[in-house]
């Protein structure tokens, strides 16, 4: 029957992309966000699961499909004559057998996932590690580092991990609205954060670099355009980052014409630039804004252009945000985005 | 009121307003059947549109043929048509149809709950799409609804859901829901009550059997379901504080009730696609079903692990290691059982005479397509490859796989296996072989490609992605296999329509089948039998054609 010869070779395809995409050497040339490169002990951790459960699966695979395939070629009709074949009911040896052999498989399975559970879930916080408290907006991710004082959003920043001397980042899960999931595929995987509750997740890092990710529940309009940044650095280089967060506001009086426009519009009911009257928190805090490398949630490069297209019309770049245009004239939308570009 | 048709009698012709009032006012379970199937295609086709949509939108990275707003839309009501107004009424329709005819009986046991039934599935279903024009609500806010088919708290509440497309939501579920229930009580009763001398349990078909444990999970999974809309409104409406996280609520409550209904929804729908596959592999291989009491303890096996399954849906929840763990053991549990049935199914074609007509080869198509679904739901089981592969573009394949791969392969095998019965003309062979060909091409294309980007990180229910994620090529394949599948869908509704008028007549038992349907004229007349049959064993045609050597000698 070619019709099952072509059936077979489809699944066949499928099986093999599937297999080789765990079997690449350098998977992180797919994807940054490929499961299959991990940089961090949880991923690592459930890489290797993945391996065990992908590789007994694609045995059954082949077992069943080669049988199912013999059957249909073997057994297929080929003679015209309208004799019935024997009837056969069933046997209970097979059906034991069929019975027994895939329990045995199951409690493997079972055993390998539960100890990586454990693993996972039971890790205890030593007592070097990073906290940091990360809240879900809609649409936008809230970092504060509670012992080190510092509030940042949408970029995260951690030190990266020696295996020798693990510095792991310890992250409490919080939203302040909606239902969102912290996933950075290379790091671990994806946690919930979820309204009036507290979950947590770790990582390890082992690599320095820029790893993204974004939201993995949907949370509303915007849900696609809630990405993850993750900024793993020297531990010299996140301290010395930590430092400059924790700096009041610049207070430059060449820019105090969009000072005064930031801090007397509804801009500062949702955004805190430390040091000055504007302390909302229903939006990301400003104070040093500039330091990040993008606006609206990894949306935008934080360019003069972009900063300015989001200060006039937040829309243009991510429908449905939650920010308003302000309705602010040409001159004072420069003057404004004057004044955010001091905040270094 | 309606003339009693004869066989072999002319048909009278009527008025068409006298036909459409006979059909609205039917309360015969063959034509509520016909009734079911038929509005179930009709949303087959509109939900088919939304996931082209959709589809359309994810070609190419920055897409803006949608705003988010329709395409958030969109894949909250494909999610709900799919489920509540496709898969739902078309398994109830041929349960509706067959299920008599199967055990010998003239009707359902409540003809008129069955109607009742229907009408409010009907109405659910018109409720839903009414959201487009009447959702608008004081706020102007929305239309469809677009909190996603499983519609987690808070996003449903009035501070982010403004408008009424979450009541239109809600309502058409719960209106859905009560028609679900009547219908499988309607069902257990029949099945309990109205067989034919001489079928005992044991001697019922396969079919019977796997349509009496979906309607326990359908009595067992929907209560919750009704239990969560009522609450729901109550916060929106009436001041509760059930899902409403400012007030103290809990979001992690709603994730429990829908899944407990969620999950046995999943076998309320997969049941009677073994119920189907099992009822014609063994015609076409001309063999009595394999193992039929280890089967029929599978389903069983099946039945009550599915209603102890439902967490593995919230693994990234932050549950306890202990929960996970449980919820893991369970979910691996299932495998056994489905494993018990593949295996069968393959014992059954084994040593046949295997004859591939388009019946069969959908079937065959669906072990295959069944296998891999089964593997990559043993993927998403092991709690910490979740964590990575959950509410990703893996998790839309899979259960992809499951609902067209799986559950669509086998009512199209039904189709063509039943049509002859029901409209008492034959689907013709190359319609058949062409639909499948394409449908084939279509699916894989579509669905074995959609894995890999949630391998790469790619979640699910974004209305666009970031360019350089490595995701753009597959997901240029995943759309380009729709055309596939809607010119399927084109050759076979056209094939419907010509076979309805044109095709050969089917005569009463085209297949040389065993159960009790084909022992009655095509299509069946409005009382199905014209003597009560009495059987003695689980296949009275066997018994009929072959009196030298009987199933009833050796059934166990």
């Amino acid at each position: 029957m070619s019709l099952i010869r072509v059936a077979s070779l489809v699944l066949v395809g499928l099986c093999s992309v599937v297999t080789t995409a765990s079997a690449q050497p350098t998977p992180s040339l797919l994807s940054p966000t490929n499961i299959f490169a991990p940089v961090s002990t949880p991923a690592q951790t459930i890489h290797g699961l993945s391996l065990f459960v992908l590789g007994v699966t694609a045995v059954i695979f082949l077992v069943v499909f080669s049988l199912l395939v013999y059957a249909i070629v073997r057994y297929r009709n080929r003679t015209d004559d309208n004799a019935e074949p024997p009837q056969v009911y069933g046997s209970s040896q097979v059906e034991l057998a069929w019975t027994v052999i895939p329990v045995l498989v199951v409690v493997a399975l079972f055993m390998a996932s539960a100890r990586v559970i454990a693993t996972i879930q039971k890790t205890a916080r030593p007592a070097n590690a990073i906290d940091v408290v990360a809240i879900g907006h809609q649409f936008w991710w809230e970092y504060r580092y509670p012992g080190l004082k510092v509030v940042t959003a949408n970029e995260l920043h951690v030190p990266v991990s020696d295996p020798a001397n693990p510095t792991p980042t310890f992250i409490t899960l919080l939203s302040a609205d909606m239902d969102h999931s912290f996933w950075v595929p290379r790091l671990a995987g994806k946690t919930d954060l979820i309204p009036n509750r507290k979950n947590e997740t770790w990582i390890d890092p082992h690599e320095t670099g820029l790893f993204l990710g974004q939201c993995a529940q949907y949370c509303g309009t915007q849900h696609a355009k809630m990405l993850l940044r993750v900024y793993v650095q020297p531990r010299a280089e996140f301290d010395q980052w930590i430092q400059e967060q924790q700096q009041l506001a610049d207070t430059n009086e060449a820019v105090s014409e969009g000072r005064h426009i930031f801090e007397s519009t509804a801009c500062i009911n949702c955004h805190t630039v430390a040091g000055t009257p504007a302390n909302g928190t229903f939006g990301p805090d400003l104070t040093h804004l500039m330091s990040r490398d993008t606006i609206a949630a990894g949306v935008a490069e934080n360019t003069p252009a972009n900063l300015r297209q989001w200060i006039l019309n937040p829309d243009a770049i991510k429908p449905g945000a939650r920010m308003p245009a302000m309705g602010l004239g040409q001159h004072e939308v420069e003057a404004v985005a004057a004044y955010l570009e001091t905040l270094r | 009121m309606s003339t009693i048709a004869f066989p072999g009698a002319p048909a009278i012709s009527r008025p068409f307003v006298d036909r459409v009032h006979e059909w609205l006012t039917t309360v015969d379970h063959k034509r509520l059947g016909i009734l079911y199937i038929g509005f179930a295609l009709t949303f087959l086709i509109i939900g088919g549109i939304e996931a082209t949509i959709m589809r359309a939108q994810l070609v190419v990275p920055h897409n803006d043929l949608v705003s988010p707003q329709v395409f958030n839309r969109m894949f909250t009501m494909h999610g709900t048509t799919m489920i509540f107004f496709v898969a739902m009424p078309i398994v109830f329709g041929f349960a509706n149809y067959l299920l008599p005819l199967m055990i010998g009986a003239r009707d359902m046991a409540f003809p008129r709950l069955n109607a009742f039934s229907f009408w409010l599935t009907a109405f659910g279903g018109l409720l839903l799409y009414f959201s487009l024009l009447g959702a608008s609500g004081l706020y102007g806010a929305g239309n469809a609804p677009d909190v996603g088919w499983f519609a987690y708290a808070p996003l449903t509440s009035q501070t982010f859901s403004r408008g009424h497309s979450t009541d239109f939501w809600t309502l058409s579920l719960l209106v859905s829901g009560i028609g679900s229930i009547g219908t499988a009580i309607n069902i257990l009763t029949t099945i309990l009550c109205l067989r034919c001398p001489g079928m005992t349990l044991g001697k019922m078909p396969l079919f019977a059997w796997l349509i009496l444990v979906m309607s326990v999970l359908v009595l067992l999974a929907v209560g919750p379901l009704t239990a969560a809309q009522i609450m729901l409104t109550i916060d929106r409406y009436l001041g509760g504080h059930f899902f409403d996280t400012q007030a103290g609520g809990s979001a992690v409550l709603w994730m429990h009730f829908f899944w407990i209904f969620g999950h046995p929804e999943v076998y309320v729908l997969v049941i009677p696609a073994f119920a189907i596959v099992s009822e014609i592999i063994p015609v076409f291989s001309r063999k009595a079903i394999f193992g039929y009491p280890f089967m029929v303890a599978a389903t069983i096996a099946i039945g009550f692990l599915a209603v102890a399954v439902w967490a593995h849906h919230m693994f990234t929840v932050g549950l306890s290691s202990n929960a996970n763990t449980f919820f893991v053991m369970a979910t691996m549990a299932i495998g056994v059982p489905t494993g018990i049935k593949i295996f069968n199914w393959l014992a059954t074609l084994w040593g046949g005479k295997i004859l591939f007509k388009t019946p069969m080869l959908f079937c065959l198509a669906f072990l295959f397509q069944f296998l891999i679904a089964g593997l990559t739901g043993i993927m998403l089981s092991a709690a910490p490859f979740d964590w990575q592969l959950g509410n990703s573009y893996f998790v839309v394949a899979h259960f992809h796989y499951v609902i067209v791969g799986g559950i669509l392969f086998a009512v199209f095998a039904g189709f063509y296996y039943w049509f002859p019965k029901m409209s008492g003309r034959m689907i013709s062979e190359t319609v058949g072989r062409l639909h499948f060909v394409l449908f084939l091409i279509g699916f894989h294309m579509t669905f074995d490609f959609m894995h890999v980007p949630g391998l790469l990180g790619m979640p699910r229910r974004i209305y666009t992605y970031e360019p350089g994620r490595g995701w753009d090529i597959w997901n240029l394949i995943v759309t380009t296999g729709v055309a596939f599948q809607a010119a399927a869908i084109l050759v076979f509704v056209s094939g419907l329509v010509w076979a309805y008028f044109r095709g050969k007549p089917a005569g009463n038992d085209p297949w040389d089948a065993w159960t009790l349907e084909w022992a009655t004229s095509s299509p069946p007349t409005p009382y199905n039998f014209a003597a009560i049959p009495v059987v003695r064993s689980r296949r009275p045609l066997w018994d009929l054609k072959h009196p030298e050597d009987p199933d009833w000698k050796y059934d166990q």
